[in-house]
């Protein structure tokens, strides 16, 4: 009995650290969050043993994390700014950096409620009264909406409007609950809220909207966290991303 | 810490902290006087369920409280849209929204030691002071509160520090708005997600100072009785 309940506590301790050498810890850019989740069940299924653990935040966010040391192995940007931050930090694998989907930048109104927009200098008008955008330290899309703005002449002027949110997602949330009269996010996060929010207008004027992936250079799982960055840019992993609405780099 | 960090600090984020701190406690002691009195005093059939409820947000995590007052007060609850259409005005994303976050959670606080105040007091006095000929309000001001005022006062000060410190409500009501709805707490948040760690650590370090001031008055000022 007593051998039985040992062998038991000793598999307990065990069970976990085994799983644990088998696992890779990815951090992606907010805007990647539902293709992600996709594309980390399709690598499990192909790589029997091998767990994805996704972390999910604005690309400036992951960047702090993995720089105070979070042990992660493969990191996915919504900006190439970011990844060069991170590439000055000495944190990646420069070998493995590739780009692998590429988005557009829109604006959003709320389906119920929405101001009239046909164009950027629109939101100059009164009855725009908010506007969420990407903290522009932290969160790619506010940087891309600060080029577009800027391109166009407005940003100063509407400065006064702005809401500042923690990623593009916090973007999406406040133009469907109508708590702001437009946002600027990513084509895709547009289509996944389809029933809430309205693309009124895709903006120009920015830098072009691509992911970088890379493996860290601390990962102590290479082998695996190099399996993933190659299934990104596979056909079966871009078929995923195309599906979520993310174009080819 | 360089002259440079110094010389841009900027006193808003600490300013509007002690602003949000100072209403929300006013409203909190006025709430939680008014209440501790009621469920000490005056209990009525289901009063205890609804003392926790209102001692609910002691124990849930502030990003409930945040989310209850989203559905609530937003734009698209009844009673936003309605304020919204008559007023023209929203506590989505304004300083207010901070303060009634912060007033919600400091509640308890007060609620809590207030209501044990009233119940320790002898009753004996206050029927003293009856058949002296005062009224009843006037018993509860001159007799009462007087009585019961250290337990309010510490609980008050415990307010003041939590209000402080508030961050998840806020956040999710207030938004992190800088000028304009961006507490010291907040400014924290923004600068370690941006990496100006030493921004952070001035922040952090003028919080500390502020907080334990307050702590050292509370216990000064309750071991001096």
């Amino acid at each position: 009995m007593s051998r039985i309940r040992h062998a038991a506590l000793l598999l307990a301790f065990a069970l976990p650290f085994q799983a644990c050498a088998q696992e890779i810890t990815v951090s992606a850019a907010a805007s990647l969050t539902n293709a992600f989740k996709d594309l980390g069940k399709q690598f499990e299924q192909r790589h029997p043993g091998t767990t994805v653990r996704l972390n999910f935040a604005a690309s400036g966010t992951l960047l702090q994390q993995m720089s105070q040391g979070a042990p992660v192995d493969v990191f996915a940007s919504a900006d190439q700014a970011t990844m060069d931050k991170a590439v000055a930090q000495k944190l990646i694998d420069v070998p493995t950096r590739r780009d692998f989907a590429a988005n557009s930048l829109v604006l959003v109104t709320p389906v119920q409620g929405g101001p009239a927009i046909a164009s950027l200098q629109d939101l100059a008008g009164a009855p725009v009264k908010r506007i969420a955008i990407g903290k522009l330290a932290t969160v790619p899309v506010g940087n891309y909406t600060r080029q577009a703005l800027d391109s166009a002449g407005l940003w100063t002027s509407l400065e006064p409007k702005f809401i500042h949110a923690d990623s593009v997602r916090q973007v999406l949330d406040y133009v469907s609950r109508g708590e702001v009269d437009a946002g600027f996010v990513y084509r895709t996060d547009a289509a996944i809220m389809q029933d809430k929010v309205r693309i009124t207008l895709t903006a120009g004027g920015h830098t072009p909207v691509t992911y970088p992936v890379a493996v860290l250079s601390g990962s102590k799982h290479q082998a695996q966290a190099k399996a993933f960055v190659d299934f990104l840019v596979s056909a079966p992993g871009q078929q995923v991303l195309d599906r979520y609405g993310f174009g080819k780099p | 810490m360089t002259n440079a960090l110094l010389d841009s600090f900027d006193a808003f984020p600490l300013i509007l902290s002690l602003k949000v701190a100072a209403l929300a406690t006013v409203l909190a002691l006025v709430a939680g006087v008014g209440l501790g009195w009621l469920f000490a005093r005056k209990p009525f059939p289901g009063s205890s369920m609804a003392e926790a409820v209102f001692m609910l947000p002691l124990v849930l995590p502030p990003t409930v409280i945040g989310y209850a007052i989203l559905l609530a007060a937003g734009r698209r609850s009844p009673l936003g849209r309605w304020i919204y259409e008559h007023f023209d005005y929203t506590i989505i994303f304004s300083w207010h929204g901070a303060v009634v976050a912060s007033a919600i959670v400091a509640l308890p606080l007060v609620l809590k030691s207030a209501s044990a105040a009233f119940g320790g007091i002898d009753r004996t006095l206050e029927a003293a002071a009856s058949t002296l000929g005062q009224s009843r309000w006037s018993v509860f001001v001159r007799v009462t509160l007087p009585l019961a005022w250290p337990g309010i006062l510490a609980g008050t000060l415990l307010a003041f520090a939590r209000a402080m410190g508030e961050f998840g409500a806020s956040l999710m009501v207030a938004g992190s708005i800088p000028q304009r709805t961006q507490t010291l707490s907040m400014a924290i948040y923004d600068a370690t997600q941006a990496g100006q760690d030493d921004l952070a650590l001035l922040l952090v370090l003028i919080t500390s100072a502020i907080s334990i001031a307050i702590l050292v008055a509370c216990n000064r000022y309750l071991s001096l009785r």
